[in-house]
């Protein structure tokens, strides 16, 4: 393998490696945004309608697989003259999908903070809202850490599904230089390598930030 | 409606769990600065009284009172939500047995959340009051400390300062050291003489009989949900008159050979 082949293959593996951030990034983000907003309402609502529609919304993006939902959303929007970028529809698409499971995953932190915490912030005379902000919430988070990381780290891996739709990430350019060079076991190798990294990072910083939040 | 000495008002109150009938039409008043012991066999029903004066466990129904204004109920009879309860529980203080701190806060913090995030206390004011709390209750050189730092007495101790931080009109305790390894149980009872001292008012649930004879006015004997015998504390517990409240008493005493 020469030098140039060499520089391509590594130039079209980073610029791949930073749309696979931007993706993890963004769809880290929605999710986190779509979760947390479910389960606060979930955790606040009374209303059995507000439970009911929240559950519907999880139980189809979590049943129906990543690949048919971007799909959906980039061919099949675009059929009905809707037309999402490649990316944006990657970031929307991984970022739903991810509302869901990380809905469940804070519900659950929720849930796991002992009702006596909640009785005591009662009991001195706080609002639901107050209470939940100032006591559920903040141990919720710590206890919602761990899952949270290894679904960050699954996400990190689920942006190679984006390269179906033409999003050029890690493994869509990989693909396509393995098509130009045939240096076919280099440059996978050199993605998973990539991958290992970059899910490496990810699960440091969880480890990280849960030791910041110990009490 | 109430004469300005009674405090508490308690009135017919009912709860079951399903059929489960949990108390039976139980009723009691509290005078202002006096204190009431709840005591009684488990299952008795005291508990689940003592929660149903703040409405953590709402009564079936009956009328909870204080200073008149009825708990928990609207004028019109429909049950209060938590938002609207909210103010009514913020003027009574709760003391849980298992002291239900709140541990990612600093001792502090436990303390001055309520004058804060209540009662709308500059956080400089509410920190100060805290420390005064604090220092109240003999722990005033713990304030920077995480509650899990803490003993389970030094914990029940900020329990019972975050009570105080409330400036309640009443004091609820619910088995306040039954959680307690033995010998932390006399830190806890102290603060709790002390408070008594000051006058305040009420409501125990114990199991600790020699505390109930030194610091309530007042006994109340539960069992099967209902209140089998009330009076005096010296009263009830060197003379009991109902037989189930002797038995009681009887299955409390200590071994032979013991003061």
């Amino acid at each position: 393998m020469n030098n140039a082949m060499m520089n391509r293959i590594v130039d079209a593996l980073l610029s791949g490696a930073i749309v696979t951030i931007e993706v993890s990034l963004g769809a880290l983000a929605l999710a986190m945004a779509i979760g947390l907003t479910l389960a606060t309402i979930d955790n606040l609502a009374r209303a059995r309608a507000t439970a009911f529609v929240i559950r519907v919304y999880v139980e189809a993006l979590r049943n129906v697989p990543s690949l048919t939902f971007l799909f959906l959303l980039y061919f099949g929007l675009a059929a009905l003259g809707l037309r999402l970028s490649s990316l944006t529809a990657a970031i929307a698409g991984l970022g739903m999908i991810g509302g869901a499971v990380v809905f469940d995953i804070f519900r659950a932190g929720f849930q796991s903070v002992p009702k006596g915490q909640s009785e005591a912030a009662a009991a001195i005379g706080l609002k639901p809202l107050a209470a939940f902000r100032l006591v559920i919430l903040p141990q919720g988070l710590r206890l919602a850490l761990p899952p949270l990381g290894n679904y960050a780290v699954g996400l990190v891996k689920d942006t190679s599904l984006v390269a179906a739709i033409a999003a050029p990430e890690v493994m869509f350019n990989a693909r396509q230089i393995v098509n130009e060079t045939f240096a076919t076991a280099w440059v996978y190798g050199a993605a998973a390598l990539l991958y290992l990294a970059l899910t490496f990072i990810v699960g440091q910083a969880f480890v990280l930030f849960e030791r910041r939040l110990e009490y | 409606m109430t004469d300005t000495h009674t405090l508490l008002t308690v009135d017919r109150l009912n709860k079951s769990y399903g059929a489960l009938p949990v108390l039976k039409d139980v009723s009691f008043t509290l005078g202002r600065g006096e204190r009431i012991a709840l005591i009684g066999p488990s299952g008795s029903g005291k508990s689940t009284c003592l929660r149903a004066i703040n409405f953590l466990d709402p009564p079936t129904n009956g009328d909870i009172r204080i200073d008149g204004e009825l708990i928990g109920r609207r004028a019109d009879g429909r049950p209060m939500t938590d938002a609207e309860l909210a103010p009514q529980r913020a003027e009574i203080g709760m003391v849980f047995q298992h002291f239900h701190l709140w541990p990612h806060l600093s001792v502090q913090a436990n303390v001055a959340l309520q004058p804060r995030k209540v009662r709308g206390l500059a956080a400089n004011e509410a920190a100060k009051l805290a420390d005064e709390l604090l220092a109240k209750v003999h722990l005033g050189h713990k304030s920077g400390e995480m509650p899990s730092r803490l003993s389970g007495g030094q914990q029940q101790r900020v329990a019972i300062a975050r009570a105080l931080a409330q400036q309640p009109k009443l004091l609820l305790f619910d088995e306040p050291t039954s959680a307690l390894d033995p010998e932390l149980v006399g830190e806890v009872l102290t603060v709790i003489k002390e408070l008594a001292n000051e006058g305040r008012s009420m409501v125990l649930v114990t199991h600790e009989i020699a505390f109930a004879r030194e610091v309530a006015d007042r006994i109340l004997f539960m069992d099967g949900g209902r209140i089998v015998e009330e009076g005096p504390s010296r009263r009830i517990l060197d003379h009991p008159r109902e037989p189930r409240l002797r038995q009681f008493l009887s299955s409390l005493s200590l071994p032979e050979g013991r003061p």
